[in-house]
């Protein structure tokens, strides 16, 4: 595999299997990510890219293989343990309780606290107000439960907790799969810049145009095995539909 | 991202003078209607009174203090309810825990600590509240353990709670009744001597008024402070008035309800002094009513203004998003019941000293009239929402059904057991009729 990336690695998962009952779901999957890269995780409905990359969220922990960052080997057991380094995810559910405001969502689990150790609600929501303006200036809904938002300002929430933490590693599983044109074409720009500022990116994507518009290389998985990892502009779109639908990868990437 | 379909808010579009009145205010709407709802039973049980019996005894001092102090220990449990029900969890067991532990409460302190202490000992009391206190966080701690670590379903954990404490408070003193408590420990239940007086009610009620104000202008501070849409000045007002109105109104009715004669010839005797003819010596706030708004108070505390109260809705409002936050959802599960048992151990404080006793009938069917406390309150059985104030309010509705049954000659407990089940079942329907329209 031909490789524009040099030195470390900011994430590399190794090996990784995992199981359910009997099934594997992923099966000896070794992917990386280096700063500043959008990596596509492609792949059928089934095909392992979701628990593949809840091992590195800290959703599930896998049976075998190891999660180095920057070089380093460490322990995600859990999520509170991915957020610590600075690894944020947007989930496909986009996992936001929709009895909640925005500002209370985007800080669940590390909510602001004064020094009596109370909740500072009044901060929270100003701290939001600052996000918001620049993910989504036209959102004003925030004294309102997320149950009540649309479908993209309810994205725009869950990108705002995973921006505002200065995340160094974004995992987003399917983040336009809700959205109309005029939104997916913001998230793209998001994309963008958030790689322009060094940030690694892994992408859940169906949308092969996406992929071939926004990440550099593209990790390809069928039935919880890699089929193979490809430079995008070294291949066609034709390419990449035949590593996910045959399992078969292009001869002149091998 | 930027949702073009989206128009910022219209303020004043399509609301009348109500609408805009609520808004100012920022009212619960439910909440007005649970206080109008109160105010229809009681107005309702005084008229019936009046009507047909000659005697319209409900809206009397009396009645609303004796009211006071038989909400006290439903409210608490109440309190505790909201939160177990808001994690789309459900309590069946806590009318036995508070039998669980008024009964050994009773034991403790009346047959073991009199040999240990002697009978008397001022430490007596202190040591059996505590111990009920932990009794009941213990056995909360070991039915959240069993929900949280072993996924067995609550309904089915504390189910087998209800049994299993309720058969425990029997053998514990093989049926018999354990009387009378400690006299200190009887002070907790209220009654004349368990009241604070007129004096240190209008203490209290100072208190409360300057919580109040503190309250609305810090409020109003710290929406300054970050440049937020300020309330208008009169709704601040408003707020301010109706808060320390009602703390005044209630003080003026528990002062307004005087000592018995029997009480007040003790009390003058005990002094070695003749009854004076103009003698007035009112009640005051019980210790239970102090206690409730105590812990209503530090519990609406935990629910708004701590992470455990954020984790509380966020757990109720999706579980799953919950834990993927970080939140350790199973130890949020086994604090919330244990706390719960805490606050059934505290009833069964006050239940047992209101009785001066303890007995095997202590919580019977309690685990009905708080659930239903805290849903007739506005606490939704899908989880994820619901409030300490309105669970208090709740609690004073249903109490208020009993004692009004009783006061217009329906004292039988199948009509009470009517009315209350009646009740619940159209509270938890304008619920979702209410739900549907917000919608």
């Amino acid at each position: 595999m031909t490789n524009p990336n040099r030195g470390t690695p900011l994430v590399e998962m190794r090996d990784i299997s995992i199981s359910f009952g009997g099934i594997k779901a992923v099966d000896h999957v070794t992917v990386d990510l280096y700063p500043g890269e959008v990596v596509g995780l492609l792949g059928h409905n089934g095909a392992g890219k979701s628990t593949l990359i809840k091992c590195l969220s800290g959703a599930y922990q896998p049976d075998t293989g190891d999660i180095y960052i920057n070089g380093e080997r460490v322990e995600i057991n859990n999520p509170r343990d991915a957020r610590s380094q600075n690894i944020e995810t947007i989930y496909q559910t986009l996992a936001l309780a929709d009895n909640l405001d925005a500002a209370s969502n985007l800080f669940l689990g590390r909510e602001i606290v004064n020094s009596f150790g109370f909740v500072d609600e009044t901060k929270m929501e100003a701290e939001t107000r600052k996000i918001m303006a620049r993910l989504n200036p036209n959102f004003r809904k925030f004294n309102v439960p997320v149950s009540a938002l649309s479908g993209g300002q309810r994205q725009s929430v869950a990108i705002a907790r995973a921006v505002y933490f200065n995340a160094k590693i974004l995992i987003m599983d399917e983040p336009t799969a809700a959205l109309g044109p005029h939104e997916t074409q913001m998230v793209s720009e998001l994309i963008q810049e958030l790689k322009a500022q060094g940030l690694g990116i892994f992408l859940i994507e169906h949308d092969i145009h996406n992929v071939m518009k926004l990440c550099d290389r593209a990790s390809v998985m069928k039935n919880g095995q890699l089929v193979g990892t490809v430079n995008v502009n070294e291949v066609t779109d034709e390419d990449i539909l035949g590593m996910i639908i045959l399992g078969k990868k292009p001869a002149k990437a091998a | 991202m930027t949702d073009t379909t989206h128009q910022p808010q219209a303020p004043g579009k399509e609301d009348g003078l109500i609408g805009r009145f609520l808004r100012a205010t920022e009212l619960d709407p439910r909440l007005i209607g649970m206080v109008g709802a109160l105010f229809l039973i009681w107005i309702g049980f005084h008229a019936y009174g009046a009507l047909f019996l000659g005697d319209g005894s409900f809206l009397t001092p009396r009645n609303l203090w004796n009211l006071s102090v038989q909400t006290a220990s439903i409210g608490i449990m109440a309190t505790g309810m909201v939160l177990v029900i808001i994690t789309r969890n459900i309590d069946l067991s806590v009318g036995s825990i508070l039998g669980v532990t008024g009964m050994y409460m009773g034991l403790l302190q009346v047959e073991w600590l009199p040999q240990l202490l002697g009978l008397g000992h001022p430490a007596i009391w202190v040591i059996t509240v505590i111990f009920g206190l932990l009794l009941g966080a213990l056995i909360g701690a070991i039915q959240g353990g069993m929900i949280a670590y072993l996924s067995i379903p609550s309904f089915i954990v504390t189910l087998g709670g209800l049994l299993i404490w309720r058969g425990v408070a029997f053998l514990a003193a093989d049926g018999r009744t354990i009387s009378p408590v400690d006299p200190t420990f009887a002070l907790i239940g209220g009654g004349p001597y368990g009241a604070i007086g007129a004096t240190g009610s209008w203490i209290v009620c100072a208190l409360g008024c300057a919580g109040v104000i503190w309250l609305v202008m810090n409020g109003r501070k710290n929406r300054r402070l970050h440049g937020f849409a300020l309330r208008p000045a009169w709704a601040e007002w408003f707020m301010g008035l109706l808060g320390c109105g009602f703390i005044i109104g209630a003080t003026l009715v528990v002062n307004a309800y005087p000592w018995p004669k029997g009480i007040l010839q003790q009390y003058y005797q005990s002094l070695g002094q003749e009854v004076p003819e103009d003698a007035f010596i009112a009640h005051g706030f019980a210790y239970p009513v102090l206690i409730l708004a105590v812990v209503g108070i530090l519990m609406t505390i935990l629910m708004t203004r701590t992470r455990f109260g954020r984790y509380v809705f966020a757990i109720g409002g999706n579980p799953e998003a919950a834990a993927l936050s970080g939140i350790n959802t199973r130890a949020m599960t086994v604090k919330i019941f244990t706390l719960m048992g805490g606050l059934a151990g505290l009833a069964g404080v006050i239940a047992s000293a209101r009785l001066n006793s303890a007995t095997n009938a202590l919580g019977d069917l309690d685990e009905l009239y708080v659930i239903a406390a805290a849903v007739v309150g506005g606490t939704s059985l899908a989880g994820g929402v619901g409030t300490i104030y309105g669970a208090i309010i709740g609690a004073l509705v249903l109490v208020s059904l009993q004692t009004g049954m009783v006061l217009i000659g329906f004292g039988d407990g199948s009509y009470r057991k009517i009315v209350i089940g009646a009740a619940l079942v159209i509270a938890v329907w304008l619920d979702i009729v209410y739900r549907k329209r917000i919608k």
